[in-house]
């Protein structure tokens, strides 16, 4: 393919690279950890931004996709005792509930505001669910689910294929920073297909793309599928970080949270959900180690100014001030 | 005549009271181009929902070059073969004019090809310094073009035209009954239209319809003379605008 890449996606792997080979020589072993869980909440971001952003499709409920692929992994690396195909898995399981899931909403043909209110029901059932499966009756295998304490002491993650050869927290950092430039390239090259054309002129306007013959269903579930998928992912790195996955992956926090990173960093732009998670994520830190306000407090009312003042979202509106400079206004898609 | 590129037996639609289209028996031969007339709230509009299944109908058939297509839906319709240009323009507001084009081509061309469709139809339409503007910010007339050639792009068999000329000065209107007579050279169409101008300017035959039914068809001169028409829809709305 001839077709050149715009100069803000380039910007962006460049900064990613920057961080992913910088950082470990500049930060400490704490820092580190710190980014690599921000790195996988970046994914995490990602697949909602691609879903919502681009397919348009109202998902309240990425975290279901999220907690299935976390709980996919310690569930399936307990019992194999390696992560090889427990890290396939988490990206496995959750994509194929996602076209089940799916399947019954786009050829139910269900419209905007039920999709949301059943997305977000299904990631609430699974939070309860979980919570109930405290006990040693609750196991699959090896693994004991245990209710609401979560499981502990999660096998790390190894070289596929090589069990005794773990990942070091240093290079789980790299691991991380890979797939988020993959996830993040990979959905700009399926954007810029036949497909991924489609899928944007969905959202433009959908009755328009049946009558020239695209079945839309058939696209939002792909969409949706993928976005499922690439929400496993995040969900298998972020339990391999913390070697732990608890019901709240589900929680109506963790949802809640995935909806603000993308509306703070902008709709229908790929790096907008990335920068938006990086800011929450960090002012979440900071927050919560300093005790000075409620987390959830300052969560809420930066989501309501947002969606009040900055509707966009960061990205979204720079571009838009700098393509006011420039004159143009040819922004949509370029970042 | 050659064999029938459309035909519906008996189609009707109902809402709730008000039967929208009733029984419409109409025969389309292949390249054919054939106006549809009528009083607004006549059924038209309804008709070409139907035909590309936007709607369906509560009896009734509809049979596409011999297929039975009654109840398919849309895309799968367009697949078959029939495109259409709807009342209100329905475009992508976001995307630029040879990204609808490229749409719309793409679906059945390789990629290569599909560039060559683009540009044969932006210099057909005659927007090709517009191709790379956002639709959204075109004129009402521009933006019909814009979707003819959205139409145009995908090369239904058969198109159907609602309201094309809609908003447009004088000069595009001729400009536009130039084109739909140059696409009836390859292919079959249906064209709504108000504009009495305009459909004597492409009309060879008519059918005029009233209040859900077929109420006439035939030549656009029998028509004009026809004391019934008059009555429903050319009488009232010709003797205060457009004497003839």
């Amino acid at each position: 393919m001839s077709r050149r890449w715009p100069p803000g996606i380039v910007l962006t792997v460049v900064a990613m690279l920057m961080i992913a080979v910088g950082v470990p020589q500049l930060v400490d072993e704490f820092g580190l950890l710190q980014l690599t869980v921000f790195g996988a909440m970046c994914i995490l971001a990602l697949s909602l931004g691609f879903v919502w952003g681009y397919g348009g499709i109202l998902c309240f409920g990425q975290s279901a996709f999220f907690g299935l692929g976390a709980y996919a992994y310690a569930v399936a690396a307990i019992n194999a005792g390696e992560s090889t195909l427990a890290a396939v898995l988490a990206v496995v399981v959750p994509a194929v509930f996602a076209a089940l899931l799916g399947y019954f909403m786009f050829y139910g043909r269900l419209s905007d505001v039920y999709l949301g209110v059943i997305t977000l029901s299904v990631t609430l059932i699974f939070f309860n669910l979980m919570n109930s499966t405290a006990g040693d009756t609750y196991r699959i295998g090896k693994a004991r689910l245990n209710g609401f304490n979560g499981m502990p002491s999660l096998p790390t993650l190894n070289v596929p294929g090589l069990p005794g050869r773990l990942l070091d927290p240093t290079e789980t950092f790299y691991l991380v920073m890979a797939v988020l430039v993959i996830v993040y390239v990979g959905l700009h090259v399926l954007l810029a297909s036949h497909f991924g054309r489609v899928v944007v002129a969905i959202r433009e306007n959908e009755a328009r793309c049946e009558l020239l013959g695209y079945d839309v269903r058939l696209y939002k579930l792909l969409v949706f599928t993928i976005g499922g998928g690439i929400a496993g992912l995040a969900g298998c790195l972020f339990a391999d970080w913390g070697a732990f996955v608890s019901p709240n992956v589900f929680s109506l926090t963790m949802t809640s949270q995935i909806i603000i990173w993308v509306i703070v960093g902008g709709l229908g732009t790929l790096v907008g959900p990335i920068i938006g998670c990086l800011i929450m994520q960090y002012l979440a830190t900071t927050l919560g180690t300093q005790q000075l306000a409620n987390t959830n407090l300052i969560f809420g009312i930066i989501f309501l100014a947002f969606v009040l003042l900055v509707p966009r979202g960061i990205v979204p509106s720079l571009l838009r001030l700098g393509a006011g400079a420039v004159g143009g206004a040819r922004v949509r898609n370029s970042a | 005549m050659s064999a029938a590129v459309l035909q519906t037996v008996g189609l009707s639609i109902r809402f709730g009271g008000v039967e929208a289209v009733r029984g419409v028996d109409f025969t389309l031969a292949e390249r054919e181009l054939r106006c549809l007339i009528g009083p607004n709230g006549a059924g038209k509009s309804t008709l070409f929902k139907l035909l590309t299944g936007q709607l369906k109908p509560t009896a009734g058939r509809i049979l596409f070059q011999g297929h039975d297509i009654t109840g398919h839906h849309t895309h799968a319709i367009a697949r078959r073969g029939i495109g259409i240009k709807t009342q209100v323009p329905s475009l992508f507001d976001g995307l630029t004019v040879r990204e609808h084009l490229w749409l719309s081509a793409r679906r059945t061309n390789a990629a290569e090809r599909t560039r060559v469709v683009a540009d044969e139809i932006l210099e057909r339409i005659g927007l090709t310094s517009l191709a790379s503007e956002a639709v959204g910010r075109l004129s009402h007339g521009l933006r019909q073009w814009v979707e003819l050639g959205t139409v145009l792009a995908g090369n239904p068999e058969l198109i159907l035209l609602d309201e094309p000329a809609a908003g447009m000065t004088h000069d595009e209107v001729a400009r536009t009954a130039e084109l739909v007579r140059e696409i009836n050279r390859t292919h079959a169409l249906i064209v709504v239209e108000h504009d009495m101008q305009f459909v004597r300017m492409i009309a060879r035959t008519v059918t005029v319809m009233h209040q859900g039914a077929v109420l006439v068809e035939d030549t656009m001169d029998q028509i004009m003379k026809n004391a019934t028409v008059r009555d429903v829809y050319l009488g009232t709305r010709a003797s205060r605008e457009r004497p003839c």
